[in-house]
């Protein structure tokens, strides 16, 4: 069922841009339509990019945004997932909760 | 003799998930009774006929699976992440970023009730660390208010649906309260563990299942964690259409929460401080799933047209138009999806 909702209307996650949209709903209760065109801003793209896997492989390594490791597709050199985090964070301008706990708990 | 031409049959499913043969005529029959009947129920505008159009259109065709346009895409929170069978639960969520390309994932234990998850709070709240360190997705703690579970013999409290037959409006009404007290503590105790560990946000799901207490609680809860994190996403999903009214006179900022409907039940979510609203419309098995769309959309429409906050509607096996069966098939699954996104404009599911 999940997968018939996500190939019907689904955004992607983090195969494109749909977990950093769902941060700005989550984070300052942005509807939709502006959550994509905060994001979009931040990353210098259109909304309907945002969806697109291919565009969104180039702006997610060009911003340190973490990328998806399938057989094929490894990113070793890459931010990994608390990593690409950090830098979410930053581009988005929003606190990432894990994010802040690990600076306290590593006295960084 | 003249042989009058049959009008094709199409194949689309029932409310259980059955297969069955409808002619263009009797969808576009059940799509006007069902949106009718929700708007006589909820005193509500039926939908216009170009949505009524919109919607034969989805629904009145042989594809086996079908879609939004490209670019109007929306965020998949998904409550009840994974399958609990694969791997630990971790790897579930893994599973859902990676292969499903999910946009949030949940945490979540199979006895879903913040009172169960109480007990087990430091073992969640381990896990959710773990999760954290292995996702890059934003990652909820999710559960149900459950306010039954705190009525005799479950919990300490004198069971209110017990008292209730016999009379005892009184004392059925202090049991809910004095339960309702409890359940607001226990969100806020497993919502302040799972925030330590590193949640991004906390689910109320399935609220209201035990009528107006159990929104009060969610409602109150939800508040008092907005007070002390401003940033955290916070959720209320919702049991059912309607706010039963087991107390009858309970009220949140002044306003009686039995009888609310969708457009009525944002309004509270978004006063209390939510980040995402989660209406829920249940499905009759019995009637068509056009019959069932129409119904749904015709109910939440009030509330998506009003929202200030995202609205996520429930769409999965028994709500939102998606047949109530183990496995939802694809082709009532994604007609339930593209209607939802294209007529009501919603944020999310």
């Amino acid at each position: 069922m999940e997968g018939a909702h996500t190939q019907a209307s689904g955004m992607g996650g983090m195969r494109a841009a749909g977990d950093l949209v769902a941060r700005m709903q989550m984070t300052r209760r942005m509807r939709l339509k502006e959550a994509k065109e905060y994001v979009a801003g931040k990353l210098g793209c259109g909304t309907r990019d945002l969806s697109d896997p291919v565009a969104m492989e180039l702006l997610r390594q060009e911003h340190g945004l973490g990328l998806l490791t399938m057989t094929s597709s490894t990113h070793p050199a890459e931010p990994g997932m608390m990593e690409a985090k950090f830098n979410i964070s930053k581009l988005l301008d929003i606190p990432i909760n894990c994010v802040e706990r690990f600076k306290e708990r590593a006295r960084l | 003799m003249e042989v009058m031409p049959l009008e094709p049959k199409i194949p689309t499913r029932m409310g259980d998930g059955s297969l069955v043969e409808m002619t263009r005529s009797e969808i576009k029959a059940d799509l006007e009774a069902g949106t009718q009947l929700a708007a006589k129920k909820a005193k509500v505008p039926e939908l216009t006929q170009e949505e009524l159009d919109h919607l034969l259109d989805i629904y009145a065709s042989a594809a086996r699976f079908t879609a939004v346009d490209i670019g109007d895409e929306v965020v998949m929170s998904n409550d009840g992440t994974g399958t609990k069978h694969i791997g630990n639960r971790v790897q579930d969520l893994q599973s859902y970023e990676t292969l499903l390309g999910i946009d949030m994932v949940e945490l979540w234990q199979a006895d879903y009730s913040y009172k169960a998850v109480k007990t087990n709070v430091a073992h969640e709240g381990q896990s959710m660390k773990i999760a954290q360190a292995l996702l890059t997705n934003p990652v909820q703690y999710g559960a149900m208010p459950d306010l039954g579970r705190y009525s005799k013999p479950d919990g300490p409290i004198p069971n209110w649906s017990e008292l209730l037959p016999m009379g005892k409006i009184a004392e059925a009404r202090d049991a809910q309260v004095e339960a309702c007290e409890m359940l607001v503590e226990d969100i806020d105790f497993v919502a302040d563990a799972m925030i330590e560990a590193g949640a991004d946000g906390i689910d109320m799901d399935t609220t209201g299942a035990a009528g107006d207490a159990d929104f009060l609680a969610a409602l109150t809860a939800c508040r008092k964690l907005r007070d002390k994190y401003p940033w955290l996403g916070i959720e209320i999903g919702m049991a059912a259409e309607f706010v039963l009214g087991m107390h009858g006179q309970l009220e949140f900022d002044g306003e009686r929460l039995a009888g609310m409907w969708p457009k009525d039940q944002l309004r509270m979510v978004q006063a209390a401080g939510a980040s995402i609203y989660g209406p829920a419309v249940n499905i009759n098995t019995g009637k068509s799933t056009a019959w069932n769309i129409a119904r749904a959309i015709t109910f939440i429409k009030p509330a998506a047209e009003i929202a200030e906050i995202p609205v996520h509607v429930n769409v999965g096996m028994g709500v939102g138009g998606v047949p109530t069966c183990l496995f939802p098939p694809a082709d009532a699954t994604s007609r339930a999806s593209k209607a939802f996104v294209e007529i009501l404009k919603i944020d999310g599911y």
